[in-house]
């Protein structure tokens, strides 16, 4: 009867070494497997030349306001403020929101009138790991304007 | 797709006056990068990739999304009030879907 017992418990711990071992091993796998690919500085650069069309950017009259640290990637608030009297002659006419650290540099882009009034603009984004967001402003006498800020990402945003 | 757009803008304003609208859509915002855990198949990219603001037929603010706006999008924004008469917005979702709502403002 005792060896028994103990011929059956030594099986089950076998079983459950088994077990916990291919859990491990399906884990591993699972993230290596979807590999995914993020968004490198580079493309965000690509993205900024797209958006210009290879004019030079320069600094200043852009705020952008993020958290230092998200503690969800899942929702980030984000408010972009441009310099500008926004009258008919001179105004912003688009703000571009760029990602350096998710799978796509695209955020969004708002497009402004001078009925606008004022440009500021918020919204709420995802992101996937600690990156440097960039909002690009194209003033409507064609010139643009960019500003670029870090922030920490504890908890990644785009999905699995 | 989704439940009622929130809007937020004033009843009235003055002329000139800059007011902020604020504007929220519920809507999960599939950004086609998930698997389903069961099937192990990515779930198709269905968000929403355009939103417009109107004023009496003339587009103040629109915005071009990717799925890298956060699920449920919240857009805040500002408007020179100039005349009375009516916001239009627009959502329009992946495949073409498009939702409206419309709110007056009176200017004096």
């Amino acid at each position: 009867m005792t060896d028994n017992k103990i011929t059956v418990a030594g099986m089950e711990r076998r079983d459950f070494l088994v077990t916990a071992g291919a859990g491990v091993v399906a884990l591993m796998a699972a993230a290596l497997v979807p590999g995914r690919a993020f968004a490198k500085p580079e493309d965000a650069e690509k993205l900024i030349a797209e958006y210009t069309g290879g004019k030079s950017v320069s600094e200043g009259r852009v705020t952008l306001q993020l958290p230092q640290i998200a503690e969800n990637g899942n929702t980030v608030p984000v408010t972009v403020e441009v310099d500008s009297p926004m009258s008919a002659n001179d105004f912003v006419k688009k703000i571009h929101i760029i990602s350096e650290g998710n799978p796509t540099p695209y955020v969004a882009t708002f497009n402004l009138t001078p009925m606008t009034g004022k440009a500021e603009v918020s919204a709420r984004m995802r992101m996937a790991r600690t990156q440097n967001v960039v909002a690009l402003a194209e003033m409507s006498d064609g010139s643009f304007y960019a500003a670029k800020q870090q922030i920490k990402v504890t908890i990644g945003g785009c999905g699995g | 797709m989704a439940k009622k757009p929130r809007v937020k803008v004033p009843d009235s304003a003055k002329k000139g006056e800059i007011i902020q609208v604020k504007t929220l859509f519920s809507h999960n915002m599939e950004t086609g990068l998930r698997k389903d855990k069961k099937t192990g198949k990515v779930i198709p990219r269905k968000i929403i990739n355009k939103f417009e603001c109107l004023f009496n037929g003339k587009e103040i603010f629109s915005a071009d999304i990717h799925p890298a706006v956060a699920a449920n999008p919240y857009f805040a924004f500002n408007c020179r009030a100039e005349e009375s008469g009516e916001f239009t917005f627009k959502w329009t979702e992946d495949g073409g879907k498009v939702v409206t709502a419309t709110r007056k403002m009176k200017v004096s």
